[in-house]
């Protein structure tokens, strides 16, 4: 894979952050409907049909993509609603559908054989044999990977498979693997698998208790923060815990993914497309993060070294890692 | 009860010593009152040489007392270690495999297996499928609620087991939690996991238990706990039930459920004494009642 056929693949979750991305020079944007049928089933986030059909319109007059998350696993006894929302995005003309579940995909493939399927990260697919079934089975065109390999693992999977990888490259860091941690529903009855939310803003509360305030997920605390230190959010495995006699931030500190420098050796592995998470975060966040990404892609094309950026106004607690794509972090 | 549900005992999750993984399962073969015994590291492949060596005895002990062994894989395959030992898995005769990732299921080009609770399967459209491809047994993922269990075994596809007792499996990780308590990097992780046969707890920063870890895998503190809702798993058309093995005495846990399963306890009654059995624990059963995980919700009938 050469630079010059790397895509950026850009959040939005709304139609505002929808045009700011396809305005900063997005290949794709990635999107969901205003319901439990994707993975980031916040309030006040994501599209209505009429949204997705305007915003679609908007990106294709640009050049731009549209992808349309359908990433939850449906509800047994109501697969019509998940049923639907991939029948309305082949209907909208959307460039590809993003899928994690088995009977969904089997679903897409029969119904719609000429629409383009994308494999959802919350499918897990982290070996060749799991992509070749994905793919053989479903005719899965691209793969999204779980933020579990290392970039010599990637290459080594690139070079196994015959459809195209998409990793990610900045915004929030799953710490386990997509689509296989429950640790949300423990605490708050819902989870990604089946709620499309993750540690969601309707069970955190914050609570003043002297000095400190504490950060609560599902009644149990999450971190806390000394006086006029700013309180982030309970991201369930991104707290402070006590094992083995010690307090630390025993699964991940409050750190945002940032692989700004790695990019060069993600394109040399055979990657095709960088994926910016951040569907919940404003407009602003989305411009600027998909131009900096945007400059530094097209400084790998010109062959010159990327840029340094200025991202630390932008990624969690102002800290960033390369997670697991270099293997020391596991 | 309405008669014919199975027993089986889940995989060692944990980082027993091998000599008492062995005589673990050497006991079970001869007093364990469970239909099934599966068999193999699920959580971390770095684990597996050091107790493959007992693994034919095992075998050998476990069949000899009519118990049916299943084999079963690794939950999160990523080296080429792994994906080499899933093949050698996956050409294994004569016995049933239980697949915990998905590049194992494809392994098997159509034999007949087992779906372990580390694959998704939350709705008829997986299921079907997963039958097309072989799967005669599926332990559905431990957020299922009792309304996707019934919806489940009603299509009559494949054989639904519920997992009913022991610590939850609830993530999985690339990175070794128990080495980074130690500050030990994985490649480096000296298998601390062994000093915690239980996993290692977790508390909030208030002292409130809430976790356990074992190795890269997350679990539940609370132990799951459905005795109270075996009968209602049994009427939706449950057939089979999944007993989580922890350092407690599981001879004696497996002649509980064993006895309710049969009629011959009452749920109450079983409840005591599985608290006797296990001082330590904290139970749960908010899952199967579509609520919190760690929630107990006790004395609402489970509506199937």
């Amino acid at each position: 894979m050469s630079a010059e056929n790397v895509e950026l693949v850009c959040p939005a979750g709304t139609p505002a952050a929808l045009k700011a991305a396809v305005d900063a020079g997005a290949d794709c944007v990635y999107v969901g409907y205003r319901d439990e049928t994707n993975a980031r089933n916040f309030p006040g986030l994501n599209f209505s049909r009429p949204e997705l059909a305007d915003g679609i319109a908007y990106a294709h007059e640009r050049g731009s993509k549209v992808l349309v998350a359908i990433n939850t696993f449906p509800r047994a006894g109501h697969p019509q609603i998940w049923h639907a929302a991939v029948d309305d995005a082949a209907r909208f003309n959307a460039d590809a559908v993003i899928l994690a579940d088995i009977g969904l995909c089997d679903y897409a493939s029969k119904t719609h054989p000429e629409l383009r399927l994308h494999l959802s990260v919350q499918a897990s697919a982290s070996s060749a044999e799991a992509i070749r079934f994905y793919h053989e089975s479903f005719g899965i065109r691209r793969a999204v990977l779980p933020r579990v390999l290392t970039v010599p693992e990637i290459a080594a999977l690139c070079a196994d498979v015959p459809i195209e990888m998409e990793v990610f490259v900045f915004g929030g860091l799953c710490v386990m693997a997509e689509g296989r941690c429950a640790l949300s529903s423990y605490a708050t009855g819902h989870s990604p698998n089946t709620s499309g939310a993750c540690s969601p803003a309707s069970h955190v509360r914050y609570v003043e208790k002297g000095e400190k305030v504490v950060s609560q997920l599902g009644g149990f605390t999450i971190n806390t923060f000394g006086n006029g230190e700013p309180a982030g959010y309970p991201t369930l495995c991104k707290g402070r815990f006590e094992a083995n006699g010690k307090l630390s931030y025993l699964f991940e500190e409050p750190t945002s993914l940032n692989t700004l420098d790695l990019l060069p050796d993600l394109i040399a592995a055979g990657v095709t497309a960088f994926k910016i998470e951040g569907r919940q975060r404003g407009r602003a966040y989305v411009g600027s993060v998909v131009k900096a990404f945007r400059q530094a892609v097209d400084a790998i094309r010109r062959g010159e070294p990327v840029p340094p950026m200025v991202l630390a106004g932008v990624t969690e607690g102002g800290r960033h890692t390369a997670g697991a794509y270099e293997r020391s972090w596991r | 009860m309405s008669g014919g549900a199975k027993l089986s005992l889940g995989p060692v999750l944990f980082n027993w010593k091998p000599e008492a993984w062995r005589d673990f399962y050497l006991r079970i073969a001869d007093e364990a009152a469970v239909d099934t015994v599966y068999l193999g590291e699920v959580v971390c492949s770095k684990r597996q040489p050091f107790f493959d060596p007992f693994v034919p005895q095992v075998i050998e002990r476990l069949t000899a007392a009519g118990k049916e062994v299943v084999l079963s894989s690794l939950a999160l395959v990523m080296s080429g270690k792994e994906r080499e030992a899933a093949r050698a898995l996956a050409a294994v005769e004569g016995f049933m495999t239980e697949a915990n990732d998905l590049s194992f299921a494809a392994a098997l080009n159509g034999r007949p297996f087992a779906v372990g609770p580390f694959v998704n399967v939350y709705n008829e459209g997986t299921l079907a499928y997963l039958a097309r491809l072989g799967a005669r047994r599926v332990c559905l993922p431990v957020e299922a609620p009792a309304s996707t269990i019934a919806v489940l075994a009603a299509q009559g596809l494949a054989e639904i087991e519920v997992q009913v007792f022991g610590r939850l499996p609830l993530a999985m990780s690339a990175r070794c939690y128990h080495a980074r308590s130690r500050n030990l990097a994985k490649d480096g992780c000296q298998y601390v996991c062994a000093d915690d046969p239980d996993g290692m707890p977790v508390d909030t920063m208030d002292g409130k238990p809430f976790l356990t870890v074992n190795g890269t895998q997350t679990m539940s503190y609370r132990y799951h706990n459905l005795l109270g809702e075996l009968e209602a798993l049994r009427r939706a058309g449950v057939g089979r039930f999944r007993l989580w093995p922890q350092s407690c005495d599981m001879v004696a846990v497996a002649a509980l459920f064993r006895a309710v399963v049969e009629g011959r306890t009452d749920a109450e009654e079983a409840n005591r004494l599985l608290a006797e059995l296990t001082p330590e624990a904290e139970f749960a059963n908010g899952y199967i009642y579509g609520r919190e995980g760690h929630l107990l919700v006790d004395g609402e009938a489970l509506a199937v």
